[in-house]
């Protein structure tokens, strides 16, 4: 039961005034600017992008600044700016044969033509503090070597070749906008992947490592996994061809699965996919994990009860904002709810303590 | 590379151009043609799609900011612009350059605006790719001494 209350503004007021304080926190302390956290926080700002399902870096890097490093409150201040913007259209596919590869390693082909490019990565790092870091000091530049004139190929091609590997569906069709219309069940594998790679990279992580530990298991090898620029073309009414509006980076997750054939189908390998905004290689890998989860029916297997199977417990549970609003939404007052569970509780009570009462005189 | 330059060629240079460097090189024409705006700037989105298994069927990854405008001159040529992110400035610029291409300024805009712009895009790829190389693991196999 909601009922209108007034009262509590000079309090609210007053409450955002020193959230703005604290958000300065001590003044003798340089402020941030948005330009330091887009270069310097940069897997932050591409979660943000990720998951608020919006790419420009300077807004996200102000969403992380507002939101004082909170990343769910971020992406909120992303997705509902993007609410504001009107669509001018859709992108061609991203081409991510042509990417520009920072990084590209295979787990399953050590000889991969391209090689394995580690690129700017945490692998191999000791993990331990580094206590320069805390001084200020001038970086030295990254060594050189003679560039990668082509395009790097997939890896997945060279199984391809020889029919090893389940092939994509090639097709045009438009797909299905989850922003646009309510997700209903089932969904098909575009939505999928639509609410995958825009879900909270903790959910989809702790989803995919329940396939690894066995519900659901399917025995992922990163076939490649690949971090780059690609070029965004578009097709302009006015002119009536495609242009490129510009480039943006993504990380791309392929996936080689373990599959015994079925009654249609030969043993063959299979694959799943993640694809997602910035260099974000946890959730692209973890989103190629749980697509392979949720392809289980039209490949034919069995449905083991894992959760990562299970569609609806997926795509529904996903999205952080979602989650969060619902959540959240409970530590607003629900005063009259409370007061009528209160009253239920003491009549209750009033019952039993009576016949209890009652019992003792007898 | 001038003679190869198409509409489609020069507004993709225009759009990948970093607003500042396009700015510069526009400012240094010193030139200002009268126009009249057929759209203003406007700020959007474009939905990015991909494709499952990045070869199979599309599916929506998410929006990215777009800004576009037209103008025409006064001489009639109609100039457009679709550029991500949200810099009017660099949308009106691009516009402009696009209507300019299709008068006789064509040649000095490709020469002095395009190719520094595309060659500079060009040389930001080329540096950034080299260090990608330098991380490309060189395998070798140690001798087991087994015979």
């Amino acid at each position: 039961m909601y009922v209108a209350v007034k009262g509590g503004e000079r309090a609210i007021d007053n409450a955002h005034a020193w959230l703005a304080e604290e958000r300065r926190g001590d003044t003798s302390v340089d402020e941030l600017s948005v330009a330091q956290i887009r270069e310097q926080l940069k897997l932050a700002v591409n979660r943000v992008m990720a998951e608020g399902s919006l790419y420009d870096p300077d807004l996200a890097a102000l969403a992380i600044k507002q939101a004082r490093g909170d990343l769910i409150e971020a992406i909120f201040l992303i997705r509902a700016y993007r609410t504001t913007l009107p669509r001018f259209g859709a992108t061609e596919p991203v081409d991510t044969g042509a990417m520009a590869c920072d990084r590209r390693i295979s787990a399953t082909f050590k000889d991969a033509p391209g090689g394995q490019v580690l690129g700017p990565t945490f692998d191999y790092t000791h993990r331990l503090l580094d206590f320069k870091l805390a001084a200020e000091g001038e970086v030295p530049e990254a060594p050189h070597a003679a560039p990668r004139e082509e395009a790097t190929p997939h890896i997945t091609e060279f199984l391809n070749q020889e029919g090893l590997i389940q092939t994509e569906p090639v097709s045009d069709e438009v797909p299905s906008d989850l922003t646009r219309e309510p997700l209903e069940l089932p969904a098909s594998r575009a939505l999928r992947l639509q609410n995958l790679t825009r879900g909270d990279e903790g959910f989809i992580l702790g989803m995919a490592y329940s396939t690894q530990r066995g519900y659901a298991r399917n025995h992922a090898f990163v076939g490649e996994l690949r971090i780059g620029t690609c070029t965004l073309e578009m097709e302009v009414p006015e002119l009536g061809f495609a242009i490129e509006i510009g480039e943006i980076e993504l990380t791309e997750c392929e996936t080689v699965n373990q599959f015994a054939g079925s009654k249609t189908e030969p043993p063959q390998f299979t694959r799943g996919y993640g694809l997602v905004f910035g260099q974000t290689e946890r959730k692209a890998i973890s989103m190629a994990l749980v697509d392979r989860a949720l392809r289980w029916k039209e490949l034919g297997e069995d449905d083991m009860g894992a959760p990562a199977q299970d569609e609806e417990f997926v795509l529904y549970h996903s999205d952080n904002i979602q989650a969060t609003g619902f959540l959240e939404h409970i530590k607003l007052p629900h005063y009259v709810d409370f007061q009528a569970e209160l009253e239920l509780v003491r009549r209750l009570r009033r019952e039993v303590m009576g016949d209890v009462q009652q019992e003792a005189a007898e | 590379m001038t003679a190869t330059l198409d509409r489609k060629t020069w507004m993709g240079i225009l759009a990948q151009a970093p607003a500042k460097d396009l700015d510069r090189l526009w400012s240094e024409q010193g030139i200002s043609p009268k126009y009249t705006w057929l759209r203003q700037p406007e700020i959007g989105a474009a939905m990015v799609r991909g494709r499952a298994g990045g070869t199979g069927a599309p599916f929506n990854l998410g929006e990215v900011t777009v800004t576009r405008c037209s103008l025409q001159l006064q001489s009639g040529e109609v100039g457009h612009a679709y550029v991500q992110g949200r810099n009017k400035a660099k949308a009106t610029q691009a516009a402009l350059v696009d209507a300019m291409m299709q008068t006789e300024m064509a040649g000095p805009l490709a020469t002095l605006v395009l190719e520094p712009l595309a060659a500079d895009r060009k040389a930001t790829q080329r540096a950034r790719a080299s260090k990608a190389a330098a991380t490309k693991v060189e395998f070798f196999t140690m001798a087991r001494g087994e015979d």
